[in-house]
C-alpha cells in the first residue's frame, strides 16, 4: 500500500526484549522528558494583565462607520446581507425625512440593522461588499453573553461613536480601520 | 478504681454491646460493622494485657482482611427482604440445637477453669519477641502444621479459581 | 501496667505533639493540593494557579472554602449514617498512621527527655500496617452506603486493589525488618544511622514498597477511582461538598504519611547523610533540624509521587492485578528469601 505521507512509519511488531519487558528504563526515560519540561518557557499569557497582540489583519466585531460630520454612512442597500455567507445580517431601510440631514448621509438609511454574532463567521465579505465604506471589522472580540438575544447586535451596538461629539472614543473605536496595512 | 479497671470495664461493655448488636441487626452489613467494633474492643483488651502484638495482629487479620472479605460478599449479595429464602422449621430447630450445644460446651469449659487473673503488670508473653521464641521453640510443630493447613487452603482456592 | 501509669506532663507533652503533628500533616496535605496543581502545570508548560494570593499560595484556602460552601447532597436511598461515616473513616485512618513515626531525635526541654514520637510501641510498623488495612473500610462503607451500583463496584475495585498491594508491601517490609531486627520504627532509624540507609541493602525492596505505596494511596498509575471516562468514577461518585473533599484530602494525607514512612524505613528517617549529628547532643534545635531533614525527604517523595502522576498513564484493572499478584508478589517473596539467606550467612 502506498503511504499517504512521507512521515508514516512502519510499526515495529517484534516481541519485546527482556529489557523492554521490565518497563523501568522506558519509564525513567519518560520521567526525564517530563522533568525537562519543568524548565521550559511557558507559553501561557496572563490574560487580563497581558494581552497577545492581534495580527494586523485580524477581523473582529463589525462597526457601522460614520463620516467626518458624524452622519451614518449606511444606505441600507443590502449588499452586505447578500454577500454574507452565514446570512447573519438583516436590515430594514427607511427614507430620510427633512431635518435629518445631519444624521444620515444619503436619502435612504438603515432603520434597523442587526448582525447575529452567533452566525457571523468574521469573513469580512460585508466589508468588501460595502460600496459606501459603511461597515468595517474591528480588532475586538465579541464579548461573552448569558443569552442568545445578547448576541444579536442592534444598530446602536454597532454604530461607531460620533466623531463630532465624542472624538476620543471615535478615534479609539476606529483604530486601524481605513489605514493601509501592508 | 484504677485507670486499667475503668478501661477494662468500658471495653468489656462496648464489646458485649457491639456483639449483641451484631447478632440483632437486620442488615448484615451493619452486623459486619458491629463485629469490627467488637474486634477493636478485644484488641483493646489485648493491649491491657500488654500483648501488643496480638492486639495489632487481631486488627490486621480479622478487622483488616477477613472482615473486608465478608463485606465483599455481603455487599455483592442482593439483600432485599423478598429474595431471602424461607427457612424451614427443621432448619431453625437444627440451628437452635447446635447453638445450644456450643453454649453447653462453653459453659462446661468455663466452669472447669479456675478463676485465674491475668497478670497485668509483668505479662510479657504477648510481646513479639517472646511470642516468637515460644512459637518457634516450644510449639514449632503445631505452628508448622497450621501453616500446612493454610497452604492446603490456598491450593484449594487456586484449584477452585482455575476451574472453568 | 506501665503503659497506663502516667504523669500528667507526659499527657500534656503527647497532647501537644499529637496536635502539632496532625496540624502539620493537614497543612502539608493542603499544600500538596497546591503543589500538585503547580507541578502538573509546570510539567505541561503551564503556569498553574497564580490568582489567589502571591503565586497563588492562598489557592488551597479558596478550594477548601469552595468545598465547604458547595451544596451537600445525601442520596435519599442511602444509609445516611454510613454515608457520613465513610469519609470520616478515611480521614481518621489517614491521620492515625502518624502516631508511630519518629519525627526526630529525643530532645531535652526544661530538663525533660522529650522523644519526637507520639508512641514508641514495639510493633510500630505492624501498627502502620493495621491502620492502612483499615483504610479499606472508608472506601467500602462509602461506596456501599451511596446505594449506587457504580459506587459499589468501584468500592470493591478499590478495596481489592488495596488488599492486593498490601501483600507485596508487607513482604517487602519483612526484608527490611530482617535487616533491622526490630519492628520499632525508632530502632529501625537508629540502625540506619549506624549502618547506612536501608536503600543500600534493599533497593528492590524499596522499589516494590514504593510501587505498592502508589497503589495504596490510589495515585497514578493506580488511580482507578479517578478514572471517570473509562470506569465511571470511583467509590466517591455520589459524594459532594466537603465529604468529597475529605476523601480527596485523605488521599493527600496518605501520600504525605507514606512519604514519611518510606523516608523512615529506607532513607534513614531524620538522619542527615555524611554528618554525625549524634555528636551535637540533644538540644532542642537538633530535633528541629532532624525534623526538617525528614520533612525534606518527605517533600522529595511527594514530588516524586506527583512527577509520576503527570508522566505515566493509568493501568487497566487487569494489568493492575497482574502486576500486583504475578510480578510484585513473587519479586517480593524472592527478595525476602534472598535477604533471609544473606542475613543468616552473615550472622554465622
Amino acid at each position: 500500500m502506498q503511504a499517504l505521507t512521507k512521515r508514516s512509519k512502519q510499526v515495529d511488531r517484534r516481541p519485546m526484549t527482556a529489557m523492554e519487558k521490565m518497563y523501568l528504563p522506558s519509564i525513567i526515560k519518560g520521567m526525564g522528558i517530563t522533568f525537562s519540561h519543568l524548565f521550559k518557557k511557558k507559553p501561557t499569557i496572563n490574560y487580563p494583565e497581558q494581552q497577545r497582540p492581534f495580527s494586523a489583519v485580524f477581523r473582529g466585531v463589525q462597526i457601522l462607520n460614520r463620516d467626518e460630520e458624524g452622519r451614518e454612512r449606511c444606505t441600507a442597500c443590502g449588499l452586505c446581507a447578500v454577500a454574507c455567507p452565514a446570512e447573519a445580517i438583516t436590515m430594514e431601510a427607511a427614507e430620510r425625512q427633512p431635518g435629518e440631514e445631519n444624521l444620515y448621509r444619503e436619502e435612504k438609511y438603515a432603520a434597523k440593522y442587526e448582525i447575529n454574532m452567533l452566525r457571523c463567521i468574521f469573513c469580512g465579505f460585508c466589508e468588501e461588499a460595502c460600496p459606501k465604506d459603511a461597515i468595517y471589522l474591528t480588532q475586538t472580540f465579541t464579548p461573552a453573553n448569558y443569552g442568545r438575544e445578547g448576541f444579536i447586535y442592534k444598530k446602536e451596538d454597532l454604530l461607531i461613536p460620533n466623531p463630532v461629539t465624542q472624538p476620543e472614543e471615535y478615534a479609539k473605536a476606529k483604530g486601524t480601520i481605513g489605514k493601509d496595512i501592508k | 478504681m484504677s485507670i486499667t479497671q475503668i478501661l477494662f470495664w468500658t471495653l468489656s461493655i462496648v464489646a458485649l454491646f457491639s456483639a449483641l448488636m451484631m447478632i440483632t441487626s437486620k442488615n448484615p452489613v451493619y452486623s459486619v460493622l458491629w463485629l469490627i467494633v467488637t474486634f477493636f474492643c478485644i484488641s483493646g483488651h489485648y493491649i491491657l494485657l500488654n500483648a501488643q502484638f496480638l492486639a495489632i495482629v487481631n486488627i490486621i487479620v480479622y478487622a483488616g482482611a477477613i472482615m473486608v472479605l465478608f463485606l465483599f460478599v455481603i455487599m455483592l449479595m442482593n439483600l432485599g427482604k423478598d429474595t431471602e429464602p424461607q427457612k424451614s422449621k427443621w432448619l431453625k430447630l437444627a440451628s437452635a440445637v447446635s447453638g445450644g450445644c456450643l453454649l453447653l460446651v462453653l459453659i462446661a469449659v468455663l466452669r472447669k477453669t479456675e478463676t485465674h487473673m491475668a497478670d497485668l503488670t509483668s505479662g510479657e508473653i504477648g510481646l513479639i519477641q517472646n511470642l516468637g521464641k515460644v512459637l518457634f521453640n516450644q510449639y514449632v510443630v503445631p505452628f508448622e502444621i497450621s501453616s500446612i493447613l493454610f497452604l492446603s487452603a490456598m491450593v484449594g482456592a487456586v484449584v477452585i479459581g482455575k476451574k472453568e | 501496667m506501665y503503659l497506663l501509669q502516667f504523669d500528667w506532663f507526659i499527657v500534656l507533652e503527647k497532647f501537644i505533639l499529637i496536635a502539632a503533628i496532625v496540624t502539620i500533616a493537614l497543612v502539608v496535605a493542603m499544600y500538596s493540593t497546591y503543589a500538585e496543581r503547580k507541578i502538573a502545570a509546570f510539567l505541561q508548560d503551564r503556569r498553574g494557579p497564580n490568582r489567589a494570593g502571591p503565586f497563588g499560595l492562598l489557592q488551597p484556602m479558596a478550594d477548601g472554602l469552595k468545598l465547604f460552601m458547595k451544596e451537600e447532597i445525601i442520596p435519599l436511598a442511602s444509609s445516611k449514617f454510613l454515608f457520613i461515616l465513610g469519609p470520616m473513616l478515611a480521614m481518621i485512618t489517614a491521620t492515625m498512621t502518624s502516631a508511630v513515626i519518629p519525627w526526630g531525635t529525643t530532645i531535652e526541654i526544661a530538663g525533660r527527655q522529650v522523644p519526637l514520637q507520639i508512641a514508641d510501641i514495639n510493633i510500630g510498623i505492624l501498627y502502620v500496617f493495621g491502620v492502612v488495612s483499615l483504610g479499606v473500610y472508608g472506601i467500602m462503607i462509602g461506596g456501599w452506603a451511596s446505594n449506587n451500583k457504580f459506587s459499589l463496584i468501584a468500592a470493591i475495585r478499590g478495596a481489592s486493589q488495596m488488599i492486593s498491594y498490601e501483600l507485596a508491601m508487607g513482604l517487602a517490609l519483612i526484608a527490611v525488618l530482617m535487616i533491622s531486627g526490630s519492628l520499632r520504627l525508632s530502632v529501625i532509624v537508629q540502625e540506619q544511622i549506624q549502618h547506612g540507609w536501608n536503600i543500600i541493602y534493599q533497593p528492590l525492596g524499596f522499589l516494590i514498597f514504593f510501587i505498592c505505596a502508589l497503589a495504596e494511596c490510589n495515585r497514578t498509575p493506580f488511580d482507578l477511582p479517578e478514572a471517570e471516562n473509562e470506569l465511571n468514577f470511583g467509590y466517591h461518585q455520589e459524594y459532594s461538598s466537603m465529604k468529597l473533599g475529605f476523601y480527596l484530602f485523605a488521599e493527600y494525607i496518605n501520600m504525605f504519611i507514606s512519604s514519611v514512612i518510606m523516608a523512615t524505613l529506607f532513607f534513614g528517617g531524620y538522619d542527615i547523610p555524611f554528618v554525625n549529628e549524634g555528636a551535637w547532643g540533644n538540644a532542642w534545635w537538633v530535633g528541629v533540624v532532624g525534623f526538617g531533614v525528614l520533612m525534606l525527604k518527605a517533600v522529595l517523595f511527594i514530588f516524586l509521587f506527583m512527577w509520576i502522576r503527570w508522566t505515566i498513564p493509568r493501568f487497566r484493572y487487569d494489568q493492575l492485578m497482574n502486576l500486583g499478584w504475578k510480578k510484585l508478589l513473587p519479586l517480593a517473596l524472592a527478595n525476602m528469601l534472598l535477604t533471609a539467606v544473606v542475613v543468616l550467612l552473615l550472622n554465622r
